[in-house]
């Protein structure tokens, strides 16, 4: 006889079949299939697959997905020279390049780049016709559309990445690689250009909001967990008649912290750490190159960078000395 | 669902995780590591060393055995043999024991016929006797007059070659011309990256996979980070990046070295915070520079087809060719002090007439 576990259990919660409401007019019927239960997925939440609705801008986003996979893939394929071995065994480090600086912001030869912007057109159409799904889903269910604004959040750290920013630098090729490690050298690359991103202040608040969206979440879960016996999973109800299960969990927070969300605003505390780090990662991306060209100097010159002995003595940049032009020169 | 579609997504998830940690953990490196540190306390300089790659590089890097130097007495090189055109100086003894030690430093198995005809010792119907000549020049070179890369530590043909004809590790120019060769309207070929590079070459990542004809051969720019706080006309790419950044990959490949051995990483760029080694590796590139482009390349006529590489290029150098993998060549055990005839430029004359 397995017994309910509030951290790791071996019991599956599951409910009846849940129809959902019926859609109001407008709306493409729904899949005709019945949502069915796959128990590999109730290990880790809900049971329950279906009914699926994917509707004109689901169709419409998946087409210009399927469209930027193909030409990212192809693209790759090609550059193996269309060996399927060597495009299994390289994938992680293929890429599709943005074009070379030379052309700016103009459209090069599909081989030299036009594939690049072709194929971030798609992905960039696919998911903002994904945001008006989620918005229009949110609409059609009578939610609110926190959720569709929750996703802007990324949308703008990945159109500064890709559009904004290589708009006001003038060039395309300022923008990152669609390739699984080309895109994390760019990252260290772009650091390295830009004189150390760790002391641009926006970064630092990026992280702020990644690290704290975390420890909110393993705060959230574990006090939700904490009360359960209580009935403190049913927050909703909490949130407007307090139990005994929202006193004690404030109490702990205030014995150990000195001060607690309620079970209403913690969500708010959620939302807002989660989507502010990708607004000031945006941010920060935005303002390098344009605003600030070596973040490690900005930091010197308004004295965020600390100094340090210089142990070495003074090292002199060799390229000053007299004669250094010359070295290594064969006439 | 049924059971067969079940299993195949399971098999593809499976699959999926598979392919994207094996080479992950692939890269990983074994424990224990020793960092020592490098830098002021609290800017993480530290140097890292894995134990058991030090084992691997060690016994790859001693010193041999080598003749006792000679007195200069007795006739000279010149006197004696014909068509001696760079050690002429020496005496017979000396010519005679620096003769025996590059049999032994460069071709322990063929012997001397390797560079000479036994019937005639003076003639130079061998290319690799032509080849040895202009080495012997680049050697007096390097010791003369690159003290500020070598030191007084200086190099001798071992240094390089320890063993075998060809220095194990060496470099040849690239095929395919990036960006110009397509596949059905497809990018076949990304400029010169994007695909696994060999370790020596820009380590496992896919940054350029040639950053020495750039700036081992030619002499691009190397520096792309601003040097002014606010926007001020800089125009380095990070693209351009990418390639500066594979040249300082293969760099700290060759030593055995992280970034922080030259660089405190917070500041690539200022020279004022970085370690006095950052001297000693812009003098190297220089160095090497010079090795490649006024040694090496001009022997593209003497060498056979079969030492060239698959653009017709000669072997070349970079920094891998005499470090192999330790921040000093030889643990910094100078052979030089005992071959001083390697020491200073002799004869700079070419040893051919193209």
């Amino acid at each position: 006889m397995s017994e309910y576990l509030n951290i790791l259990t071996r019991v599956q919660v599951r409910g009846h079949y849940e129809p959902g409401i019926p859609l109001p007019r407008g709306n493409w019927t729904r899949s005709k299939n019945q949502p069915w239960f796959e128990y590999w997925m109730g290990k880790i939440g809900d049971a329950q697959v279906g009914p699926i609705y994917l509707g004109g801008l689901g169709i419409a986003s998946a087409v210009c997905f399927m469209i930027a996979f193909e030409i990212i893939g192809l693209n790759m394929w090609a550059s193996v020279h269309w060996d399927f071995v060597q495009f299994v065994r390289q994938l992680p480090w293929l890429a599709l390049e943005p074009p070379a600086p030379a052309y700016g912001l103009h459209f090069p030869p599909l081989a030299e780049g036009g594939w690049w912007l072709v194929a971030g057109f798609f992905l960039t159409c696919s998911i903002l016709l994904w945001w008006a799904r989620i918005y229009r889903r949110a609409v059609q269910l009578g939610l609110g559309t926190h959720t569709a604004w929750a996703f802007l959040a990324p949308i703008w750290l990945y159109l500064v990445l890709g559009f904004f920013r290589p708009l006001l630098m003038g060039s395309w090729s300022e923008a990152v690689p669609f390739g699984i490690f080309p895109h994390l050298d760019w990252t260290a690359s772009f650091s390295i250009r830009y004189g150390n991103l760790f002391y641009n202040p926006f970064h630092m608040l990026s992280i702020v909001f990644l690290y704290g969206s975390a420890v909110i979440f393993a705060m959230h879960g574990a006090t939700i967990l904490a009360v359960s016996r209580f009935g403190g999973e049913r927050e909703v109800e909490q949130s407007v008649d307090r139990g005994t299960a929202a006193e004690r969990a404030g109490l702990i927070w205030r014995w150990t912290m000195g001060f607690n969300a309620t079970f209403e605003s913690f969500h708010r505390w959620g939302i807002w750490f989660a989507v502010l780090c990708p607004i000031t990662g945006g941010i920060g991306i935005l303002l390098t190159g344009t605003v600030v060209d070596n973040w490690y100097l900005w930091g010197v010159k308004h004295h965020i960078a600390a100094s340090y002995p210089a142990l070495w003595g003074n090292v002199v940049d060799p390229a000053t000395l007299p004669g250094a032009a010359s070295l290594g020169v064969v006439k | 669902m049924s059971y067969g579609i079940r299993t195949a997504v399971l098999g593809v998830v499976g699959l999926g995780v598979a392919f994207l940690t094996i080479p992950m953990i692939m890269g990983f490196q074994r424990p224990f590591i020793e960092t020592v540190q490098h830098g002021p306390r609290g800017v993480a300089m530290g140097l890292v060393y894995n134990k058991a790659d030090e084992a691997k590089t060690a016994p790859a890097n001693q010193v041999p055995g080598y003749l006792p130097a000679l007195p200069p007495v007795g006739p000279k090189a010149s006197v004696v043999y014909k068509n001696v055109q760079v050690l002429g100086d020496l005496s017979v003894g000396q010519f005679t024991r620096l003769m025996a030690s590059i049999t032994q430093w460069v071709a322990p198995a063929q012997g001397c016929n390797y560079c000479h005809n036994p019937a005639n010792m003076a003639e130079d119907s061998k290319y690799t006797k032509i080849v040895a000549r202009r080495m012997i020049q680049m050697t007096q070179n390097i010791n003369q007059n690159w003290s500020t890369h070598v030191a007084a530590t200086g190099v001798v043909c071992w240094t390089c070659h320890r063993g075998n004809n060809i220095p194990v590790n060496y470099w040849y120019d690239t095929p395919a011309t990036p960006g110009t060769d397509t596949h059905m309207g497809f990018a076949a070929m990304t400029p010169g990256k994007n695909h696994p590079t060999t370790v020596s070459r820009a380590g496992i990542s896919s940054l350029p996979s040639d950053p020495f004809t750039p700036y081992l051969e030619n002499a691009e720019p190397i520096r792309v980070q601003s040097t002014e706080a606010l926007p001020a006309g800089d125009r380095s790419s990070i693209k351009q990046t990418d390639w500066t950044y594979a040249l300082m990959m293969h760099m700290s490949n060759a030593l055995g070295v992280n970034c922080t051995y030259c660089h405190n990483s917070r500041a690539f760029g200022d020279w004022a915070q970085s370690p006095p080694q950052r001297v000693t590796a812009w003098y190297g590139i220089r160095m090497v520079r010079e090795m490649n482009v006024g040694y090496m390349d001009p022997l593209a006529p003497v060498f056979p087809d079969y030492r060239k590489g698959p653009q017709g290029d000669v072997a070349k150098v970079n920094c891998v060719t005499c470090h192999q993998g330790v921040y000093k060549p030889l643990y910094g055990v100078s052979m030089a002090k005992d071959f001083q005839e390697l020491r200073t430029v002799s004869s700079s004359a070419h040893p051919y007439t193209p």
